[in-house]
């Protein structure tokens, strides 16, 4: 008997949830226009939807900056950073589940132990092969993602299964002029919102930001100016995996089911939105997040869920064909 | 001031420099001249931090900075004005040149230093606010050069800068440079334009396939038959 019994399909499990993505987002929702009510119970409906699009394109947004800045000054796309994403998860977790800590020092908690690992993995995986051919640093990216992914996936890190995050308040929902909107919705707003205006303040307005901003438009030039080139790199993955560590937590809040693998959706879609607004260009990710959010959400809730990756997808490969700078790409100048 | 000794430089497997040594004492205006590929900024490259030599080594100040990373040398009061000019093109005209000052800390003293630049280059001030990728080549020139004067450099290198300049413009340039030098400012300038830069230097070196040809001061040379006819040539050609 008891050794005949297999273990829980793990494997299975962690495919299900890697492309389905959001699952809980769209539980008891109705799914068809063609249902009785139209008018304004529509209305109310799709305004509902966006506002669940609002959510998710807001937490890809915070994903896709990652991708971006680190794109933008080592011209390197880190197919780690979801597995980045993934860690903030449990930390953030960790922290308010079995730490005890309040959500907000959760998150600052989540963003120092991401900021660390994001500069480790620069230095590690992508320093030494940083004027190697591009292929062997995106080969080395794939190489750290998979080992932080089978790496937490072991026993005594956070083992393979899923967790189920108790959230540290009680779901709410409020209704206002019949549109229903949650806490979590708010909290998720709030607080990309306000990391979007951090990042906007330090870009524009700091000498580390126009380090950023230099070191992104031509190395030599920036060390020219005395811009210590390899620090400023460090900086961008701290605060690059610092947003996806914020993100992670908010997804733990939001969606509260986490394992070691639920960091390559959402790493490919905030991907997809890095490269729909283009990629290297900041707001560009926030405007390709937000899109993406909307198509996914509203493909989910209006025509199919099922749909709805293939869709998120179906937009990666129309860019790359029709577009390649994406929408705030400069056409004429490819950007060196 | 600044002292090359016997640098050689590969790019990879390529050799580029073979022993270059030469020297700007304080005060001077030396320039390299030579043909296209002739290894001259390769040569300031090197000295500026961003090539390391394989052997050979450079002095600045009477340090030794070989190996010492750019970064840190512009730190030192060496500020080099690349071939191309490398400016900024989505920062404004106004960040570009606040990014000159990028090793300084003094904020009130940077601002005085920001206005002498807009003195020197008026058309920097009108334009302050527009995004440098969008002057003119000799405005992005003046740009380049003001950007290298924001750090109060000790000895300014300077890699072409008259490189696609009317005629007009390129006076205009080389009087600045001129100035700037009588204002205590040490240069390293590089130039195809052998004929302008050999009126404006004190000393220069002739650079050929990586090594030294000829140097002396800037009046030999003018007389040199050899430089005469290499490169000065044409340039009595199209005049
Ligand atoms: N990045 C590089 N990789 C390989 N070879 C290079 C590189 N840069 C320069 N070279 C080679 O080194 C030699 C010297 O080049 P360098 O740019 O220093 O010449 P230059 O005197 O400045 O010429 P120009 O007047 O055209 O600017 C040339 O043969 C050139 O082809
Ligand atoms: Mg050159």
């Amino acid at each position: 008997m008891g050794g005949g019994e297999k273990p829980p399909p793990r494997f299975k499990n962690r495919s299900i949830t890697a492309f389905s993505g959001f699952g809980p987002l769209y539980r008891n929702r109705q799914h068809s226009l063609l249902g009785v009510d139209m008018g304004v119970d529509v209305l109310e409906h799709v305004i509902g939807q966006v506002i669940n699009g609002l959510q998710l394109g807001f937490m890809y947004a915070l994903i896709a900056l990652g991708y971006t800045m680190v794109y933008g000054v080592v011209k390197l796309i880190n197919f780690a950073h979801g597995d980045v994403f993934m860690v903030g998860a449990f930390v953030g977790y960790l922290g308010f589940n079995q730490w005890g800590m309040p959500v907000p020092v959760a998150v600052l908690t989540s963003m120092a132990v991401c900021a660390i690992l994001g500069v480790v993995i620069e230095k590690i995986a992508y320093r030494p092969l940083r004027y190697a051919p591009k292929i062997a640093a995106l080969i080395s990216a794939l190489g750290v993602s998979l080992f932080l992914e089978y790496f937490c996936s072991l026993k005594f890190i956070f083992g393979p299964n899923y967790r189920v995050v108790q959230r540290p308040f009680e779901e709410v929902h409020w209704q206002l002029a019949g549109i229903s909107i949650s806490n979590i919705q708010v909290m998720v707003m709030v607080t990309v919102l306000f990391m979007l205006l951090m990042l906007q303040y330090l870009l524009y307005r700091t000498k580390v930001g126009m380090a950023m901003r230099t070191v992104s438009l031509d190395h030599d030039a920036a060390r020219l100016m005395g811009v210590n080139v390899d620090s400023v790199i460090s900086v961008t993955f701290a605060i690059g995996s610092a947003l996806a560590a914020a993100g992670g937590v908010l997804y733990a809040i939001a969606y509260p089911q986490i394992q070691p693998f639920m960091g390559i959706m959402p790493g490919l879609k905030a991907f997809t939105a890095a490269v729909l607004g283009g990629i290297g260009i900041i707001p560009g990710a926030v405007l390709g997040a937000l899109i993406m959010g909307q198509v996914e959400t509203l493909t989910a809730a209006f025509l199919s869920s099922q749909l709805r990756d293939a869709i998120a997808f179906g937009i990666l490969i129309l860019v790359l064909l029709v577009r390649p700078c994406g929408i705030l790409g400069k056409t004429e100048t490819e950007k060196v | 001031m600044l002292a090359v000794d016997n640098i050689q430089v590969f790019y990879g497997a390529i050799q580029a420099l073979h022993g270059i040594s030469f020297e700007v004492k304080e005060g001077e205006i030396v320039t390299l001249i030579g043909a296209n590929g002739a290894g001259k900024s390769t040569t300031l490259r090197t000295i500026s931090g961003l090539l390391r030599p394989k052997s050979g080594t450079v002095k600045f100040d009477g340090m030794d900075i070989t190996r010492v990373p750019a970064h840190k040398i512009v730190k030192m009061g060496l500020a080099h004005v690349p071939e191309g000019r490398k400016i900024f093109p989505d920062l404004t005209v106004r960040e570009n040149l606040i990014m000159g000052a990028y090793t300084r800390t003094d904020r009130t003293e940077t601002a005085v230093t920001l206005e002498h630049v807009f003195q020197r280059f008026p058309r920097l001030k009108e334009r302050e606010k527009q995004f440098a990728g969008t002057l003119s080549g000799g405005e992005q020139q003046m740009l380049a050069m003001g950007r290298g004067l924001m750090c109060k450099p000790k000895l300014l290198i300077l890699d072409e800068p008259s490189m696609g300049l009317s005629p007009i413009l390129v006076e205009d340039i080389f009087k600045i440079i001129k100035e700037i030098n009588q204002l205590g400012t040490t240069i390293l300038l590089v130039e195809q334009n052998a004929f302008m830069a050999l009126q404006i230097a004190h000393r220069a070196y002739v650079l050929e396939t990586g090594k030294v040809m000829l140097a002396g001061s800037a009046a030999e040379l003018r007389e040199d038959p050899k430089v005469r006819s290499a490169y000065l040539g044409d340039v009595v050609d199209i005049a």
